[in-house]
């Protein structure tokens, strides 16, 4: 295999004595794929396995009055039919194995269906065509409800309300906000001085995975009272942590066994077929297997959301952005899923792989009556650098500069402060522009040529600002999620109350309630997180602007609390 | 339901089992004599996981009849070595990491392995019309053209290399 390995450059940051990275190197089971002996899940037979199909629902969004089973029961070859109240812990959400989250998903509707595809009866039976016969014969009684599709009419007052746990179709983050947000230096005062003010939308669509081997678990009955579980899964453990939570059972009675995974992309995380696999081997006594077809996994199987942006840039006439603004809409369908991590990734990649000195973004997790959106490859990044891109190209047209020239104009170089309050190091935009403009044969200025990330970091631009504007807007009252300590899991059904003011008004036309003023310490930042207080402290009265002290939380730039925001706070 | 009995040679062995009504070759293969290595990956023609071949012809096991294979010949993919040896596809597979997953590469295989039955020194544009109905959403095929082409090279058309 032919690689080529650019070992030019960076090439006094790196010593070259490793034995296996820069190498290629052989798969250790590629003897197994060549010869048609990997062991995919589905390649374990067993003795008088028995097949599982869904029953899924044809409406985006409908309450359920009645499920009537009693014919597709008595289909012969019909093992069993299983409804939502056979799921012994029947709600749940991905993320709330890392306490982050409410419980919003059930494995098998009883209540109401929030998308079209969901399901609500599994039947058991001694084959696949049994199955779909027995499908074909439960009788639901639908009451159907006003959907939403739109991720900004999904936030509008009157709304269809998707999701129940988040009845204004919004993800809550940290038990605080309606969005996630980003305030780096004061975003509207520099589009104030900028002498080009950029505005773009970008929208993406949802995408789908499609792996070639479909998703899909095969449960059967183990001695010492456990279940194996062979699974297509990518995240084996989560999705053992997940059927443990659901089924209400010990996971030390759960034997998983995976990873020969037929390509997964992020759409084998959702661990939705191993919990319903091991319910229909719990009920039967046999072993069952639950699989999607293709047509599930095209439909039914969660996509990477969509995602709208809206971004506004201020620009100066020689090509320097000095403020990035964003107002982010992440397509979650009717479920979390992944979708809240996804946008958390999102907002420490803002504003992309630039030096920008002031940075505002709100970015909302929005529920709609679609197909739920899980990961995939990039999701959260990927959707967003689409529309950063595409906004840096429409900006280099409207000041006249060269594309190029402009990425690395504005690139973000060693030594920078990025908006999220860390250094930059061991950046490469720079090279990655000249690599691309040599490889496509793109003429560029010696001026192009000559940039280097390790020199022209750090200067004015890359400071970390002396004033950042905040704001409460979208503050939630009566934020309990649950999610951050307070209250036991199962008390946290209550539903979130917005402000007044917040729900009234669109959120990317909502001027902030109050901006306050903000001091930083002109110090590089730690490098140790640092322990968030919980308590409200007075603000500094050294802010540019002469506001009364409001209550709030102590910024500091180390504050840091992991990749998800996931600490206790 | 009516079960019809099914007589062939799988891989240059007799194999005998009973097909159900409707049943495919697929999971005649797979579930009734214990042959994995064809796969399932959309069960309507549109992938080629599943291709294996009927008297040396390259055909989608989920759209075959089982009962259509009596008295024929079926090959796949594990009966591509022989012997401790592997076949010089599988080893120019290997060498050109024409595998990730490892999903779609036993239907690759077979298809493949048609075409240089058939045409020992294709052109490339030969592999790549030989392999357009099998899909690989991991590799982005040029690792796969190439593993077929330098096989077509070491003389993988005799039978077993
Ligand atoms: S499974 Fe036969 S073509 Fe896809
Ligand atoms: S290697 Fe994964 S589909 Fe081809």
């Amino acid at each position: 295999m032919s690689v080529e390995f650019r070992k030019d450059l960076f090439a006094d940051e790196r010593d070259d004595d490793l034995n296996e990275i820069g190498k290629p190197t052989q798969r250790q089971d590629m003897l197994g794929h060549v010869t048609g002996r990997s062991p995919f899940y589905d390649d374990h037979l067993f003795e008088g396995l028995l097949h599982m199909r869904c029953v899924r629902s044809p409406h985006h969004h409908a309450r359920i009055r009645s499920i009537d089973t009693s014919e597709a029961e008595r289909l012969p070859g019909v093992k069993k039919v299983i409804v939502g109240s056979d799921v012994p812990n029947n709600l749940n959400a991905l993320l709330s194995l890392l306490d982050f989250g409410l419980d919003d998903e059930p494995l098998l509707s009883d209540k109401k269906v929030s998308y079209k595809g969901e399901p609500v009866a599994a039947i058991v039976a001694d084959s696949e065509r049994i199955a779909r016969d027995a499908v074909a014969k439960v009788r639901v009684d639908w009451e159907v409800l006003p959907h939403v599709l739109d991720v900004e009419e999904a936030i509008k007052p009157g709304a269809p309300s998707v999701n129940g746990a988040y009845p204004a179709n919004k993800f809550i983050y940290h038990g605080k906000y309606d969005h996630q947000k980003l305030r780096y230096g004061d975003v509207d005062a520099a589009l104030r001085q900028a002498d080009h003010v950029i505005e773009g939308r970008y929208q993406m669509s949802p995408i789908e995975q499609a792996p070639m081997e479909t998703c899909g678990a095969i449960a059967a009955p183990e001695t010492n009272d456990r279940f194996v579980c062979y699974t297509a899964t990518q995240g084996l453990f989560f999705s053992l942590g997940t059927a443990a939570k659901l089924l209400d059972l010990s996971s030390a009675r759960l034997h998983f066994i995976g990873g020969t995974v037929g390509g997964g992309f992020g759409g084998k995380v959702d661990s939705l077929h191993e919990p319903l696999a091991i319910l229909g081997c719990m009920l039967t006594g046999k072993p069952c297997k639950y699989m999607f077809d293709r047509e599930d996994e095209m439909q039914v199987g969660a996509p990477r959301g969509a995602e709208r942006w809206y971004i506004t840039d201020g620009v100066m006439n020689d090509g320097h952005i000095v403020a990035r603004k964003f107002i982010g809409y992440f397509d979650a369908g009717a479920y979390t899923r992944l979708s809240s991590y996804a946008i958390i990734k999102g907002a420490g990649h803002l504003p992309g792989p630039y030096t920008i000195p002031n940075v505002y973004a709100d970015i909302y997790c929005v529920y709609t009556n679609r197909t739920p959106a899980t990961a995939m490859r990039g999701f959260g990044i990927t959707g967003v650098d689409f529309a950063i891109e595409n906004h840096m190209d429409k900006v280099a047209n409207t000041v006249g500069i060269d594309p190029i020239e402009l990425r690395i104009l504005n690139a973000y170089r060693d030594g920078d402060m990025k908006a999220h309050r860390r250094e930059a190091k061991n950046t490469a935009l720079i090279e990655c522009c000249q690599v691309a403009a040599e490889k496509s044969g793109w003429q560029t200025s010696d001026w192009v040529k000559q940039q280097s990330s390790l020199s022209g970091g750090g200067g004015e631009r890359g400071q970390l600002p002396t004033h950042t504007a905040t704001d409460q807007h979208g503050f939630v009252q009566d934020g309990q999620s649950g999610s951050y300590g307070g209250g036991s899991k199962r008390q946290e059904k209550s539903a979130y109350a917005e402000t007044a003011a917040a729900r009234a008004a669109p959120p990317a036309a909502a001027p902030p309630l109050r901006s306050m003023p903000v001091a930083q310490p002109p110090t590089q930042p730690a490098r140790t997180p640092e322990p968030v207080q919980s308590a409200p402290a007075p603000a500094p009265a050294t802010g540019p602007t002469a506001e009364p002290p409001q209550p709030q939380t102590r910024r500091s730039p180390a504050r840091f609390s992991s990749i998800s925001g996931l600490r206790r706070r | 339901m009516a079960q019809k009995p099914v007589q062939f040679t799988l891989n240059g062995e007799d194999k005998a089992a009973f097909a159900s009504d409707g049943q495919n070759l697929l999971d005649m293969l797979r579930r009734g004599v214990g042959d994995l290595s064809p796969k399932y990956g959309c069960g309507q023609g549109a992938c080629g996981a599943c291709t294996v071949l009927i008297d040396g012809e390259p055909c989608l096991s989920c759209l075959t009849l089982a009962e259509t294979v009596d008295g024929k010949d079926v090959a796949t993919t594990s009966g591509l070595s022989s012997g401790s040896g592997i076949h010089p596809l599988q080893d120019a597979f290997m060498r050109n990491f024409a595998a990730q997953c490892g999903y779609c590469t036993p239907g690759m295989l077979m298809a493949a392995k048609a075409l240089l039955d058939r045409n020992p020194q294709p052109s490339r544009d030969d592999v790549v019309e030989a392999i357009s109905g099998n899909l690989c959403r991991c590799t982005g095929y040029e690792p796969i053209i190439n593993a077929v082409l330098e096989a077509s090279r070491s003389g993988a058309s005799q039978p077993n290399g």
